[in-house]
């Protein structure tokens, strides 16, 4: 069987056909709110959530035990969606009050996130190994529904991340002035801080919890190798992120690797490639020297 | 009567351990250029950005146009108001371009986009402060005077009728510095009210009708200009009063330029 015939079994396959098209939803919206991110330099904040979402993923596991409900982990995402946004609300209330360095409240997360997982799937009669598919990504077990789930998920960060795109672009470039400007500032800051909670849960099924910042940054950091401006930054970084996406879970197809790992070392090995290669692919610019044409402050060689 | 473009009463400004603002009343009236002076951490940005609702008020009131700026922030007629804050390395993490940095300065309270005529007006604020050849450019190349002229321009965009620079003149050469003067006298003669934080008045001399004097926090002087104090004045100024009991050759050293 030749390349293009397994290529088509692929494409031919349901289960590859949604695994796809979530790859291709993630991979598009979470460069968006990744961008912002990196912008105010809080680039492992969808870490932090991602550890809080793992908190959810065992609340929502020993909810659905309580309930009795079938499979167990039924519960386990919309716990996730919940326990991100407020752990994401969280972080934002503890930077405004400027009481805990940002750092240190990312810190405080991560471990009281991952900890709090591991002790509530404990209670709930599972085992650490339960929680496996939610640290790596389980991509290839999605159902129809998820699929619906990530699609709206995705619908709501691209309609607000590039809508409000002016306004959210001021506030994380420059909040002080987006204060003096009259924006909601306060309001702004709690909407990028659910979107980025909504974005690491939409993203946890394809890379998982521990590498769910990865797909929201790395895409942005090859985006700005090249870039001049945040515009392009954005839409470079989305087509960068659903082009590492599908290509890397598609490479999981022909050979066993992670879906999850595999994109994201895609990602960052592209980043590396197009970093050497940048200072010969930049051109220096027309018209020699960049300074401006203005007359000195001091006077100079005149003595002479 | 027009309400003043600016009015604190009783203003306090709490910063850490103690108070960085105390019974500041000031009034300023539409039209007025006014200049707001005084050392290092004598609070004149802290009450720049108590009028900007930056920082919070302890107590007393700031209102602009009327609207006071903390229990009514949303009434605060913002797209009036153009503000320039001190320059500080960028932080931004992503690379913008001048224009884009510039039209963000056409958002507002009620305007979270920028309206349609954006890209002209952003384009005729760069044009202003003479960056036009440059509007597509990362501002994150451009040098400390240059981003300090973008700044300017994301104020200038909304043209503003209250425009509030905190150390304009700061880090930049002569000619941008009489550029912005030029700027400031066109809006002067426009009827904008301009609330300038210096130093020294330098360049803008000319322009400044009233200035305000702040030490340890509160006002120390408000009023016409006052003559610069020893050292700090222009190396080319003429000395009002005479000096016989000094040698001849002594010289005042002239600190003043870019300290």
């Amino acid at each position: 069987m030749g390349f293009f015939d397994t290529l088509a079994a692929m494409l031919a396959s349901p289960l590859m056909q949604r695994a796809l098209m979530i790859a291709v939803l993630v991979g598009v919206s979470a460069p968006v709110m990744g961008t912002y991110l990196v912008q105010r330099r809080l680039a492992l904040l969808g870490d932090g959530i991602g550890h809080v979402a793992l908190t959810g993923v065992a609340m929502g596991w020993l909810a659905g035990a309580a309930a009795g409900l079938t499979p167990h982990d039924v519960l386990a995402v919309p716990g996730a969606v919940v326990a991100a946004i407020a752990g994401a609300v969280l972080i934002e209330i503890v930077r405004e009050q400027g009481k805990t360095s940002g750092d240190v409240a990312l810190a405080l997360l991560f471990y009281g996130g991952i900890a709090g997982g591991v002790l509530l799937i404990g209670a709930a009669g599972g085992t650490s190994a339960n929680l496996t598919g939610y640290l790596f990504g389980s991509i290839s077990t999605v159902t129809v529904l998820d699929v619906w789930l990530s699609a709206g998920l995705a619908a709501v960060i691209l309609g607000i991340g590039l809508g409000l795109r002016p306004a959210l672009f001021a506030l994380c470039h420059d909040e002080e002035f987006a204060r003096a400007a009259g924006l909601p500032v306060r309001a702004l800051n709690i909407l990028v801080a659910v979107l980025a909670a909504l974005t690491v849960s939409v993203s946890m099924r394809v890379v998982g919890v521990l590498l769910v910042s990865a797909l929201m940054i790395v895409p942005v950091a090859i985006a700005q190798l090249t870039a001049r401006s945040f515009g392009a930054t954005m839409g470079t970084a989305m087509v960068i992120g659903a082009v590492v996406c599908v290509t890397g879970l598609s490479v999981t197809y022909f050979h066993p690797l992670s879906p999850g790992a595999t994109i994201v070392v895609l990602a960052v090995g592209l980043y590396a490639v197009l970093a050497v290669l940048r200072p010969l692919l930049s051109r220096p610019k027309p018209g020699g020297d960049p300074h401006p044409d203005t007359e000195d402050d001091v006077r100079v060689g005149e003595a002479a | 009567m027009a309400q003043p473009a600016i009015r604190t009463q009783g203003l306090r400004v709490d910063l850490g351990a103690g108070p960085i603002l105390h019974g500041i009343d000031l009034t300023v009236p539409g039209g007025e250029a006014v200049a707001l002076l005084g050392a290092n951490g004598s609070g004149k940005s802290t009450l720049v950005k108590a009028l900007m609702g930056i920082v919070p008020i302890a107590s007393g009131r700031a209102e602009i146009y009327g609207a006071d700026v903390a229990a009514s922030r949303r009434l605060v007629p913002w797209s009036r108001v153009g503000y320039v804050p001190q320059r500080v390395g960028s932080t931004a993490g992503v690379p913008a371009t001048a224009l884009e940095v510039v039209a963000s300065g056409l958002l507002a309270n009620r305007r979270l986009r920028p309206g349609r005529a954006a890209r002209q007006r952003s384009l005729a604020a760069l044009e202003q402060v003479g960056l036009l050849e440059r509007a597509r450019e990362s501002v994150q190349v451009f040098s400390g005077g240059q981003q300090q002229r973008v700044l300017i321009a994301r104020a200038l965009v909304r043209r503003p009728d209250l425009l509030i620079l905190d150390e304009p003149l700061a880090g930049i050469d002569k000619a941008s510095k009489e550029a912005l003067a030029g700027i400031l006298a066109t809006l002067r003669a426009q009827g904008t009210t301009l609330l300038v934080v210096l130093h020294e008045l330098g360049e803008l001399a000319g322009l400044i009708e009233r200035a305000v004097v702040l030490r340890h926090g509160s006002v120390l002087h408000d009023g016409p200009p006052p003559p610069a104090a020893p050292g700090h004045d222009h190396p080319g100024h003429d000395h009002l009063h005479a000096h016989e009991d000094r040698p001849p050759g002594h010289t005042v050293p002239d600190l003043s330029s870019e300290w």
